[in-house]
């Protein structure tokens, strides 16, 4: 069959070769997969459960069920003082995923440009160039912990450029910003007049001070389309529920894109997801503070073992570098795997300046973490060995 | 709860080099920490917890918990007579509770004979014990935050973006 150009332009996933091999192999301790490994909270399931007990089985109206959207934006209100009309300004997605490729068929013509930074979840370009509008991403640098400046914005910036997609705390950097670092990129955004679209999916873990989401700036809530949802804070990634929030004209342009393609989210996953924001609070802490312990010893652990790591300031990932190694990243990921059966994600996966880096989900058991680090050293001595 | 204890709390064989590391605290200041727990009598045991219904086909193993009513003793209270239960080795655990009777004792047995010669001969005829009643432990579903059903574990995909 004739496959559509724009799909065929699509550059090949570099990576899926790699994760097919991963997937084909057994008795792998992985540090590579993009989810927590806690499951759902029982609460969750639980109401899940009896929703269905019930016969909760239908459509949803297509913006999602109006309670969610009540309760999200109570928990927005709650938390951050936002001030999102749940009737106009907040769309229920099937997970962040379809949230991002709305935005971006909302907004963007053909060759409209969208700056995203390096290192960037797979996704990101692909529904830029899926929409008809060509990504620019723009390298950032591991001395500045892979966070992109003011500075960087402009110099990306031509007059094609209509927005600028963000993901902070980042997978897989782990990086994310401070109200600080926020104010000056926003002031250039706005200098500049493009829309940011801000993904925010692991706002909550963040572990070394409060996240600031973007449209709490002052001025910026008119220029933002902020994405969020429950997949990873709440280990609801099976769910597939995300949210958008964001100008009544935005909104109800993804939601007629929306309304045709995917009608409405999972009625079941909505009412967890429901359960989730104004119950989940304490099973949010507890896995938080089980993420926040991994973090310590796996960053530690990686820089004693030689792969230098800055701390990630969120997320569940690490990002260390593997140049001491002489290895490309691809090559260091696919050997661990072949030599040690340790699976992780070289940095390339997430953008060409990441040469160098692999990406290490510390969502995993201590005992595995533990089990990882030996074996990776193992490897270490020998690859040095060899040089 | 100290965060030294809420992951001693989860698993006692954590070393305080490991725990260290999941805080940020040094070794040092950590050992230290749990001396003074174990000093206090705030630690009082490091334990395993053992699905014994699976140790040998679950033979050799019979738990029962017992109400006992009690007429307390002038001057004495409650506390005299619990300790003269609690000392006996076949009591895993006993409770002074609210309610219809007044301690709840969790004895254990070889076997049924065993548990019910101890209720027999040694707890009813005690001096102040007007009453019990015993319920035989048929199935442990959950103890100690562990629940013991083995389930079939859903397992993740290796990778994922």
């Amino acid at each position: 069959m004739q496959i559509s150009k724009r799909v065929q332009e699509l550059p090949p996933s570099g990576i899926r070769a790699f994760f097919d091999l991963v997937l084909g192999m057994k008795d792998v301790i992985s540090l590579g997969v993009g989810e927590p490994d806690f499951v759902t909270p029982w609460h969750i399931r639980e109401k899940a459960i009896s929703s269905l007990e019930q016969g909760s089985t239908s459509y949803t109206s297509n913006k999602g069920m109006p309670e969610l959207r009540q309760a999200i934006s109570k928990h927005l209100n709650a938390k951050y003082k936002l001030d999102y009309d749940f009737e106009e300004e907040i769309l229920i997605t099937v997970g962040v995923s379809e949230a991002l490729d709305l935005a971006m068929r909302a907004i963007l013509n053909p060759g409209d440009k969208v700056l995203v930074p390096e290192p960037y979840y797979v996704a990101y370009t692909a529904v830029v160039h899926l929409a008809g509008g060509v990504a620019v991403t723009i390298p950032t640098s591991p001395k500045n912990k892979f966070k992109i400046t003011a500075q960087d914005i402009q110099k990306a910036y031509s007059k094609d450029v209509k927005a600028i997609l963000l993901g902070y705390p980042s997978n897989p950097s782990g990086g994310s910003y401070t109200k600080q670092e926020l104010l000056a990129l926003a002031a250039m955004a706005k200098k500049l007049d493009i829309i940011i679209i801000s993904d925010e999916l692991y706002d909550e873990l963040t572990y070394d001070y409060n996240h600031t989401p973007l449209p709490t700036l002052p001025g910026m809530k008119d220029r933002i389309i902020y994405l969020n949802g429950f997949s990873k804070v709440y280990a609801m990634t099976g769910f597939r529920i995300g949210w958008v929030c964001g100008p009544a004209d935005v909104v109800a342009a993804m939601t007629k894109i929306h309304q045709y393609t995917m009608l409405c989210a999972s009625i079941t996953g909505q009412i967890a997801a429901r359960e989730a924001i104004n119950n989940g609070f304490k099973e949010v802490q507890r896995m938080k503070m089980e993420y926040d312990r991994r973090r310590k010893f796996i960053v530690e652990q990686l820089n004693e073992i030689g792969l230098s790591c800055h701390m990630p300031e969120g997320a569940f990932y690490a990002f260390p570098s593997i140049k001491t190694t002489g290895e490309t990243a691809m090559d260091f990921a696919k050997n661990l795997l072949n030599e040690q059966k340790v699976a992780l994600v070289p940095g390339v996966a997430f953008g060409r300046s990441c040469e160098g880096y692999v990406r290490i989900s510390y969502a995993s058991s201590l005992e595995n973490l533990k089990e990882a680090i030996a074996r990776m050293k193992i490897y270490l001595a020998k690859s040095r060995g060899k040089g | 709860m100290d965060e030294i204890l809420e992951i001693l709390s989860k698993d006692a064989r954590r070393t305080p080099q490991e725990i260290s590391k999941l805080c940020g605290k040094s070794p040092e200041s950590v050992k230290k920490a749990i001396k003074e727990y174990e000093d206090g009598g705030i630690i009082l045991q490091y334990k395993t917890v053992i699905n014994k219904e699976l140790l040998n086909g679950g033979r050799n193993s019979v738990r029962a918990l017992i109400e006992v009513g009690i007429m307390p003793q002038k001057d004495l209270g409650f506390d005299s007579i619990a300790e003269r239960i609690y000392n006996f080795p076949e009591v895993k655990s006993c409770y002074l509770v609210s309610g219809g009777y007044d301690l709840l004792v969790v004895v254990e047995g070889d076997s049924i004979q065993m548990v019910a010669e101890f209720v027999a001969s040694k707890l009813s005829p005690m001096p102040n014990v007007r009453q019990t009643a015993t319920h035989f432990l048929l199935k442990t579903y959950k103890e100690e935050g562990q629940i013991f059903k083995k389930s079939i574990k859903h397992k993740r995909l290796n990778i994922s973006p």
